[in-house]
This record gives structure tokens, C-alpha cells and sequence, in this order.
């Protein structure tokens, strides 16, 4: 079967330009709400899966959800220090950090607007549990002083907390030496300083969480198993990556749920718009395809030539929606987290998998959009087809 | 009246092509309506806050409690009316995902301050002789089924362990705007329990709910409230009921944000879809404009011809969408009451989904209508199709 040469299809968009930008315009528009959001919701995930270490274990206690409700106290904590299944870092120090964990609201630079931001106070080997969190300019806290360090996407966006300025929480002035980059993780909106000095200022006896290095991170179950049938607490004991991801779960499912909705329902919107423009194509070419059907081409041919036609404006959508949405990766984000109540930011993020999904996405709504009017055209009969002109 | 039947004959003449467009903009503007009243349920907390309500917070952050003692001092600030301990329970129903707001409240001043909860008589007076009794929206007693004498185990994130809670007494809104889907229980039953299960958490405070006589004088107080406990271990901040509802929305502003910009898009992907159709039925009736010019009709005649069908189908859909909006969104609110416990199609919703149809409409006509106007009477009658 002879087929008709794609020119031919793409030829007639150019002809009819003002109707082609228009439909892919519309369908553009629709690929770039579809990318943006899944770009968001990736860029949730490397955020919050960079943040855990899948050999770190998170110890709270049970039903806390998050670190900031939690409470495990000293006893408790030592109990974890001592398990055997703790690895052991260098100079014999256990791999655990007593990490106290609380917010503060500070007013964000420019507008002044107070945003709840995570304080972490760490222990000795708190750094060293997190290999991501590199410093970059400054030095790290001195232990045991009212110093502390900021994450990057903190430093960027609230006031008062570059190097040498000082911020007031908790009843006393805390000094910032030095900035962090977590590589795009949670912990970049989060101050870090020494978590026996939070805890004094906060007046609290007890730590919020306890992050633990193992030796083996196959042995995670016997140690969840032991601590949480351990009579002497209540505890949930996570891998640290899991635990992270089950705190953007919320939002993470917002994203995906009100975006997919959206695009669905805005799909429809560009689908009538390449029906409408497809139908018209058919519409005023009735005689051309009676000409083309007397040459001999089949109604398979006509259908293909058409349906290519819907996908050619198809993929002109997709590029342009696409590309609109790549400039959306110098984009930051930063929000509140409903689980943890704090800030949190991060970025789109393009990923091969979105590039792939919103071209089939393209192409569904191109088909969907030009099969009807395609299979109008194949229908026509030569004569009725040649009588329209 | 000639006018008019033209412009309808015009566009009934491609019913397919008018109907898919009609369809598209139903769907648009239906998307934009509850898109823009998704917005409106974010607000919805700061709408119904009453100007002579401050809330006192820890400065630190909401996170940090207070000390009982302070309602007594607070109390005693000149101009305050009423003061209520409130904290935020923040528990769940069997499971995390069946998630709703529990409050601990004082009953007597807390009701007192907020006439919009409609609580029974009987049913009050119930409530306030059980210490383990609950007062229950009635949205959140239809989602799960409870009636009175109903208990109500919940899980504690804040506060560890079980809770159970007797239902005693169901409230109504004053308007559909009260949050109907919150669990209100007694604060001394939490606080006692609190001093026995782990002693230093006791006599601590959420928040403070203060009433005032006059609203006038509301950043006023706030700041003598403010003064008392400055140098103090956990210094205050006073705000109003609405700065406090808003600074939860700030916080949340960029999704505000997010979902605003793409309320607007598919407004542009309407745009372009009914400028498409405006633009194509011109051009295939360039030789008829020509003929109506020919026998004397001028170029505004013509251009008002297309902008009069462009606003007609734009009219249509948004009549049809318009009328739809109020059905969806009240499944939608059914659906996702959990997230959006008020969820109410505002008057402003309907005129701007209106305003933004008539847009469309005018918008999509200029460039045809332009070319329609201009176009010499010899070429328009030698164009085809």
C-alpha cells in the first residue's frame, strides 16, 4: 500500500499557520502544567530522598510522626547508643548522634513574613552521619558553644543569618559561623548548632530523635525488632530514608493528585482545540482527498496522513510546553511542609523519565484530538468527495 | 433584531465546530471556578475570624507552650473581656490518614467567644457534665457516622497514647464558612491526664483565645498582653484572630500562588482554542463579508458580526459552566472534606469566571474581526476557503 509522504501533512500546518500556533499553543500549554508538575514532585523527592542515608537509622517515639513531636529522653537514648549493631567511627566513637530538634519563626528576607524553620542541635558525629552536608564557607560550630551553622537555602532567604550575624532564639544570641549545602536535601532549611547548648536554652530533658550509623544495614530488622519490643520504651525505629520519605508523603500526594486532576481536566481543553482545527482541515480539503483517493491512495493512507497531521501539531506542543518548563529548573520552591510544620525548599527538577511521559502525554492528546476527524476523511466517498470542490 | 438572528444563524451554521468550542469552555471556566474556590478554602479560616479576637502565642514559634498562669494575667490587661486556653490535640481516628482538627477549649469562655458554633442546650449542658465528652461538627459527624453517646478513640501524635472521647453534643455553623468538621473537647480532661502521665507537661498552653470589648483597640492590647511577659521565659506574641489565620496561609503562599497562576492558564488554553475557531470561521467566510460590504454594509457592521458570535459561544459556555460549577463543587467538597473543611462558591468566583469568558470572547475576535473589517471587497471575493 502506498502511503503518503509526511510532507504532505506537515506542509498543510505550515499553510495554515496562525491555526497551527493556535492549536499547539493550547496544547503547549497543557504539556507544560503536566511537566511542571511532575518536575515539582521529583524535585520533592530528591530533596527528601538525598536526606537520608540508607544505613542511618531514625529513632522516635512511636505515632510522633515527625521529629519536631517527638521525645525520647537520656536513658532511652543510651539504651540505642548501646546496641550492637551501631557501627563504631574513627577514634572508637559510636556512630550516634542525640539530636534535639525544634522551630522557630523567623521573618523571611524582603517581606518580613515569619516562617517556621527547622533547629537541629547535633551531636558529636552529627556530621559525620551525613555525609551530603559539606561546609562551604565558614568553619563548623566549636562544640559546646553558642554557634551555629545555616543551610544554604536558609542563608539565601531569611534575615540575619549570614556568616558573623547573629540570630535570637530561645533566650539567648547565637552566632553564625559558617554556611552548608546538603546537595538540595531537607537539611538545607534547617540551623544546625550543639545540641546539649538547645537543650539548655530550651529547657528541655529530653532529645527529640536519635540518628544511629549500623554496622551492617542488614541488620536493621534485628535492631527494630529489639528496640521496639524493648519493654523499657516506645519507640518507631525507621531507616532514615524511608522516614523521610514518609514525611513529604502529604504533600507529595497534593502535588501529584490536584496536578494530575489539573492536567486531565486542561487536556480535554486541547484535545476540542486539535478536533476542531483537524476537523476543519478535513472539512476544507474534502475535494483534495477525493483527488488524493482517485489516485489511488487507500483510506488507510488518508487516515494515516490526517492522524500524522494531529501529531505533528502534537509534538510541536510538546516541544514547546517542554522547553517552556526546562526554564522552570532556576525555579526554587520553598513552602511549608504540613507533616514537620516547617520550611522546606526545593526545586523542579527534569528528569529523562518526565521527558518521556509528557511526549506520550502529547501524543495521547494528539490522537485523541485527530482520530475522529482522520477517520472522517478515510470515510469520504471519491465521488461525494470530488463533487464538494 | 436582524442583527441578532444573523449573528446565531452564523454560529449554529458548523454545530460540531461551535459545540466542541462550546464544550472546551465549559470545561475551562468549570476548572477555573473551582480552582479559584480552592483558593477561596485556604482563606476560609481568616474570613470568618472576628476583629475583637486576638490569639497569644509563644513568640518562639506555635510549637512552645505557655503557662496556665498566664490566662490570669492576661485576664487582668484592661480592655480584655474573655480568655480561653487552646491547644491543638493533633491526634488521628484509627488510622493517620483519617485526619481531622481536635482542639482542647475551656467550654464556658470559648463558646461564649465564638456565638458561630451552635451548640444545642440540652446537648451543651451534657457536654459539660462529661469530662470526657466531645462537642463534634456535624460535617465530621457525617463523614464517619458518630452520634451522640458515640466514643471516639483517637491516637496522640502530640500527646501519647489513646484517648477516648464521648460524643455529647453536635454543633452547627452560623453560615456555611464555620469550619464544621473539628472535634472540641474539654482542656482540663487533657491537662489532668497530662500531669499524670508525664508531670512537666502539665499546665502548659497552646495558645490563648482573648476577647476583647473593643475592636478598636485590638493592636493595643495585643501589645500591654505582650509587655507583661517580655524577659520572661516564654515571651508572647498577640496578634489578631485574621493576622494569626493569615500567617498560616503565608506559609503556604506559594501553593496560593501555584494554583492562581494555573487557574489563569487554562483560561490561555481557552483562549487559544476559541481564537482557532474565531479565526478559521472568518476565513472561510472572507468572500461573504465582502458581499455585505459590496452592497453597502461598512467594516464595523462586519467586525461586530464576528465579535457578537465570538461573545455568543463564549456566553453559552460559560452560562453551561457557570451553572455546572455549583454541583461539582459541592461533590468536590463531599470528596475532599478532609483538606478542605469549608468549600463554598463565592459570589467573586461566579463574576470573574463571567469576566473572564467575556474576555475570551472579545479577545478572540480581534485579529479575524480586524482582518474581516479590512479586507478589500475584490480580494475577499476572489479568496476561497
Amino acid at each position: 500500500m502506498k502511503s503518503i509522504p509526511l510532507a504532505y501533512s506537515a506542509r498543510n500546518l505550515w499553510t495554515r499557520r496562525l491555526t497551527t500556533v493556535l492549536t499547539a499553543g493550547g496544547m503547549a500549554l497543557v504539556v507544560f502544567v503536566f511537566a511542571a508538575v511532575l518536575m515539582l514532585d521529583a524535585g520533592l523527592h530528591s530533596a527528601l530522598v538525598a536526606s537520608g542515608q540508607y544505613d542511618n537509622v531514625v529513632v522516635t517515639r512511636r505515632s510522633a510522626g515527625n521529629e519536631v513531636q517527638s521525645t525520647v529522653d537520656r536513658t532511652q537514648a543510651a539504651i540505642v547508643e548501646s546496641q550492637p549493631e551501631i557501627a563504631i567511627g574513627a577514634g572508637g566513637v559510636r556512630m550516634v548522634s542525640k539530636e534535639t530538634v525544634v522551630l522557630i519563626a523567623q521573618p523571611k528576607r524582603g517581606t518580613g513574613v515569619p516562617t517556621n524553620i527547622t533547629v537541629r542541635g547535633v551531636g558529636e558525629v552529627g556530621l559525620a552521619l551525613r555525609p551530603q552536608v559539606k561546609i562551604t564557607a565558614g568553619r563548623m560550630f566549636r562544640p559546646g558553644s553558642t554557634e551555629i551553622v545555616v543551610g544554604r537555602s536558609i542563608a539565601e532567604r531569611f534575615a540575619g543569618t549570614g556568616i558573623g550575624e547573629s540570630l535570637r532564639f530561645g533566650g539567648r544570641v547565637w552566632t553564625v559561623v559558617g554556611t552548608f549545602d546538603a546537595g538540595g536535601a531537607a537539611f538545607d532549611s534547617e540551623i544546625w548548632g550543639d545540641g546539649e547548648q538547645m537543650m539548655q536554652s530550651f529547657r528541655r530533658q529530653a532529645f527529640s530523635s536519635v540518628i544511629a550509623r549500623l554496622v551492617d544495614a542488614s541488620r536493621f530488622d534485628d535492631f527494630k525488632r529489639r528496640l521496639e519490643s524493648d519493654p523499657r520504651f516506645t519507640v518507631d525505629v525507621k531507616r532514615e530514608r524511608v522516614f523521610y520519605e514518609e514525611q513529604s508523603e502529604m504533600m507529595s500526594n497534593f502535588i501529584s493528585y490536584l496536578g494530575l486532576t489539573l492536567s486531565v481536566i486542561f487536556s480535554i481543553g486541547a484535545m476540542i482545540g486539535a478536533m476542531i482545527t483537524m476537523y476543519a482541515a478535513v472539512a476544507n480539503r474534502t475535494a483534495e482527498i477525493g483527488s488524493l483517493r482517485a489516485l489511488g491512495f487507500r483510506r488507510g493512507a488518508i487516515l494515516a496522513a490526517f492522524l500524522a497531521e494531529a501529531l505533528f501539531l502534537a509534538l510541536l506542543g510538546w516541544a514547546a510546553g517542554l522547553a517552556l518548563a526546562s526554564l522552570m529548573q532556576f525555579v526554587h520552591i520553598s513552602t511549608m511542609n504540613w507533616q514537620s510544620f516547617s520550611e522546606l525548599a526545593f526545586s523542579f527538577v527534569l528528569t529523562p523519565k518526565i521527558v518521556w511521559q509528557t511526549f506520550a502525554f502529547a501524543v495521547a492528546m494528539g490522537f485523541a484530538g485527530g482520530v475522529l476527524p482522520a477517520l472522517r476523511a478515510a470515510r469520504l466517498k471519491i465521488v461525494d468527495a470530488l463533487r464538494a470542490a | 433584531m436582524q442583527f441578532l438572528k444573523l449573528i446565531v444563524r452564523n454560529a449554529l451554521r458548523h454545530k460540531l465546530r461551535t459545540g466542541l468550542t462550546v464544550v472546551g469552555i465549559v470545561v475551562a471556566i468549570l476548572a477555573f471556578g473551582l480552582l479559584q474556590t480552592v483558593v477561596d478554602a485556604w482563606y476560609a479560616g481568616a474570613e470568618h475570624a472576628a476583629p475583637n479576637r486576638l490569639v497569644t502565642r509563644n513568640a518562639v514559634s506555635l510549637v512552645f507552650p505557655m503557662p496556665l498562669h498566664y490566662r490570669d494575667k492576661i485576664r487582668a490587661v484592661e480592655g480584655v473581656r474573655r480568655v480561653a486556653p487552646f491547644n491543638w490535640f493533633g491526634g488521628y481516628y484509627q488510622e493517620p490518614k483519617n485526619f481531622f482538627a481536635q482542639f482542647a477549649i475551656d467550654p464556658l469562655p470559648f463558646l461564649a467567644m465564638y456565638p458561630e458554633y451552635r451548640v444545642p442546650d440540652d446537648e451543651l449542658r451534657a457536654f459539660l457534665r462529661d469530662r470526657k465528652g466531645a462537642v463534634i461538627g456535624r460535617k465530621l459527624a457525617q463523614r464517619y457516622g458518630f452520634k451522640i453517646g458515640d466514643t471516639i478513640p483517637l491516637q496522640g501524635t502530640i500527646y501519647p497514647g489513646t484517648w477516648t472521647f464521648t460524643v455529647r453534643a453536635i454543633y452547627d455553623g452560623a453560615d456555611a464558612k464555620v469550619d464544621a468538621s473539628q472535634l472540641l473537647f474539654h482542656w482540663d480532661y487533657l491537662n489532668e491526664t497530662m500531669k499524670q502521665r508525664s508531670p512537666r507537661r502539665g499546665d502548659q498552653v497552646g495558645v490563648f483565645m482573648v476577647q476583647i470589648d473593643d475592636p478598636h483597640r485590638s493592636a493595643e492590647i495585643g501589645q500591654a498582653i505582650d509587655r507583661l511577659f517580655k524577659n520572661s521565659l516564654a515571651e508572647t506574641l498577640t496578634e489578631t484572630e485574621k493576622a494569626f489565620q493569615l500567617g498560616f496561609v503565608a506559609m503556604t503562599e506559594t501553593i496560593v500562588v501555584a494554583i492562581r497562576i494555573v487557574s489563569f492558564v487554562v483560561i490561555f488554553i481557552i483562549l487559544a482554542v476559541m481564537a482557532n475557531t474565531m479565526a478559521m470561521t472568518a476565513r472561510e467566510r472572507l468572500g461573504e463579508y465582502a458581499t455585505l460590504k459590496a452592497v453597502g454594509f461598512g467594516p464595523g457592521y462586519v467586525a461586530a458580526l464576528i465579535f457578537g458570535e465570538s461573545v455568543a459561544i463564549a456566553a453559552a459556555g460559560a452560562a453551561i459552566g457557570i451553572a455546572l460549577t455549583f454541583p461539582v463543587a459541592a461533590w468536590f467538597a463531599v470528596q475532599m472534606g478532609k483538606f478542605f473543611p469549608v468549600f463554598d462558591v463565592s459570589g467573586e468566583t461566579v463574576a470573574l469566571q463571567a469576566g473572564c469568558a467575556l474576555v475570551v470572547g472579545l479577545v478572540a475576535a480581534v485579529l479575524p474581526g480586524r482582518r474581516a473589517a479590512r479586507v478589500k471587497i475584490v480580494e475577499g471575493l476572489r479568496a476561497i476557503g
